[in-house]
């Protein structure tokens, strides 16, 4: 079986949280949870639904504004302020902005933008956020196109493509910013079965290439091959992380145990 | 039936057309822009402004756009103040006051289409265009605008027809539009049923003109909900 190669302890850190603090009304999502993301590494969250992995990923790119915690984007502190009634807000905007556009996001339910051609969704942001001259980034478009493998579907619109074919644009559409960090947000859970690999086949190519990548996934034997570690989350703390091998095959955890039995027994 | 006479009247009633298409059109302009302020007051979270757009809505919606001619045509005229503001020579006039009464009473509705428009763009789209580093300005212009225009298109298509009728109003105040001019005829003729069928196949052809421009935009602006696969 492939296997991600192990963190590289030398390598400059390029996404860490502290602490975070998460609380939606008086749901408390996250509970104080911390992460550090090394270049090359790839880091599964992995967890039950409402465990809050989705929460710690998307407090990552301020998606979610943490009530507490420290985020740290490659060696740059997001600043955080006390807002209107006591919520945590980003202290400066243009901050924020700027560090997004070193992160790309995948989302569950791809979010293209369904008025623009695949083409344009992918040259968008490069061109109007990053000022990139509209040519340079077509042709860059056409080349990550090709390397998801929907080049002949650039003049089309999301809504003519498949979930997988909407899901590979988005990956592309957010390599298309050649971010530092690539976030997935359960990539998989809103396609068709028989549609998953295309989409698992084009992140394990990143993986591969070695970009750093941090994803929330169900999907424990894509973790396992293609994860240089695996964070599992439990009611908004973080139960157990490591490698692999360790964690998805003899982990410590009883709450692990019970999440994978759960999990095999579903997918058998 | 007086079939000559029809005929005879047409060019005259097609004569109001342009006073018609002027009023709706100017109307329609300024309605839009004063529409889009009130819709983003109403969602800029600032509760001072919300409920100044509130009560706007609440008035011009809620009163008859005829009340509304009367009131500026008739009303404003009494007020010493307006009579020797710059304003008067504008607010004197039939014509203006029509404009006025119509765009005031278009934005109300307007912005109500605008306001859900916007609201109804996918959060997701939203989340996106944030995702990618884009400031509130550049998602507005890029992403929200484009989004909310295609859905606002056919509610605001039939707002503008119901303009193109209302406008009819304006004859009250001795505006010669379509239907103040075929009153003018059927004065001298009598002949109410001739003449009102001229100007109701004239006002059938206008928004036919109308509907048929909405949809081909909707078609230019929308191809992808045409070709489904």
């Amino acid at each position: 079986m492939h296997r991600h190669p192990p963190t590289n302890p030398d390598a400059p850190e390029a996404v860490v949280v502290q602490d975070l603090h998460k609380r939606f009304g008086s749901l408390e999502v996250l509970k104080g949870v911390s992460l550090t993301a090394r270049e090359g590494d790839v880091i599964a969250l992995i967890g039950s639904s409402g465990s809050g992995k989705s929460t710690m990923l998307r407090c990552i790119n301020l998606l979610e504004v943490p009530d507490e915690g420290r985020i740290v984007i490659g060696g740059e502190a997001i600043a955080l302020k006390k807002g209107r009634g006591g919520r945590t807000v980003p202290a400066d905007a243009r901050q924020v902005d700027r560090l997004r556009t070193r992160l790309g996001m995948v989302f569950q339910s791809f979010n293209l933008w369904t008025h623009m051609t695949i083409l344009q969704n992918v040259i968008e942001a490069p061109v109007h956020v990053l000022g990139v001259p509209k040519d340079e980034a077509v042709d860059r478009a056409k080349r990550l196109l090709d390397k998801v493998g929907i080049l002949a579907k650039a003049d089309a619109y999301p809504g003519q493509l498949s979930g997988g074919q909407q899901q590979r644009a988005a990956i592309a559409r957010a390599l298309a910013m050649q971010p530092k960090v690539m976030l997935f947000d359960e990539p998989t859970s809103a396609l068709d079965p028989e549609l998953v690999g295309e989409v698992l086949l084009v992140i394990r190519q990143l993986a591969d290439e070695g970009a750093t990548m941090i994803l929330v996934t169900h999907e424990m034997d894509f973790a396992r091959e293609v994860a240089s570690e695996v964070v599992f989350l439990h009611q908004g703390r973080i139960e157990e992380q490591g490698p692999p091998d360790r964690v998805l095959v003899t982990p410590e955890s009883d709450r692990v145990r019970q999440f994978l039995a759960r999990h095999l027994s579903n997918s058998a | 039936m007086n079939w000559t006479l029809m005929w005879d009247a047409l060019p005259r009633l097609a004569a109001g057309v342009p006073v018609t298409v002027q009023l709706v059109l100017f109307a329609e302009l300024a309605g839009v822009a004063l529409a889009t302020g009130m819709a983003l007051m109403r969602l800029s979270g600032n509760p001072v402004a919300d409920w100044i757009a509130r009560s706007y809505v609440f008035v011009f919606r809620g009163t008859p756009l005829l009340v509304q001619i009367f009131l500026i045509y008739y009303g404003l005229g009494q007020f010493g103040g307006v009579r020797e503001s710059v304003l008067w020579p504008v607010l004197r006039e039939p014509y203006w006051c029509a404009i006025l009464a119509m765009t005031l009473n278009t934005a109300a509705y307007g912005s109500e289409i605008i306001r859900g428009a916007i609201q109804a763009v996918p959060h997701g789209q939203i989340e996106a265009a944030r995702a990618c580093g884009m400031g509130r300005f550049l998602l507005f212009r890029r992403i929200i605008v484009p989004i909310a225009v295609r859905q606002a298109l056919p509610a605001y298509g039939n707002e503008v027809i119901l303009m193109i009728k209302a406008s009819s109003l304006a004859s009250t105040i001795t505006l010669l539009e379509v239907t103040g001019i075929a009153r003018r005829i059927i004065a001298q003729t009598f002949a109410v049923f001739e003449i009102f069928i001229v100007a109701g196949a004239i006002y059938l052809v206008l928004n036919f003109a109308l509907a048929w421009a909405v949809r081909a935009t909707e078609r230019r602006l929308t191809p992808y909900a045409r070709a489904r696969v």
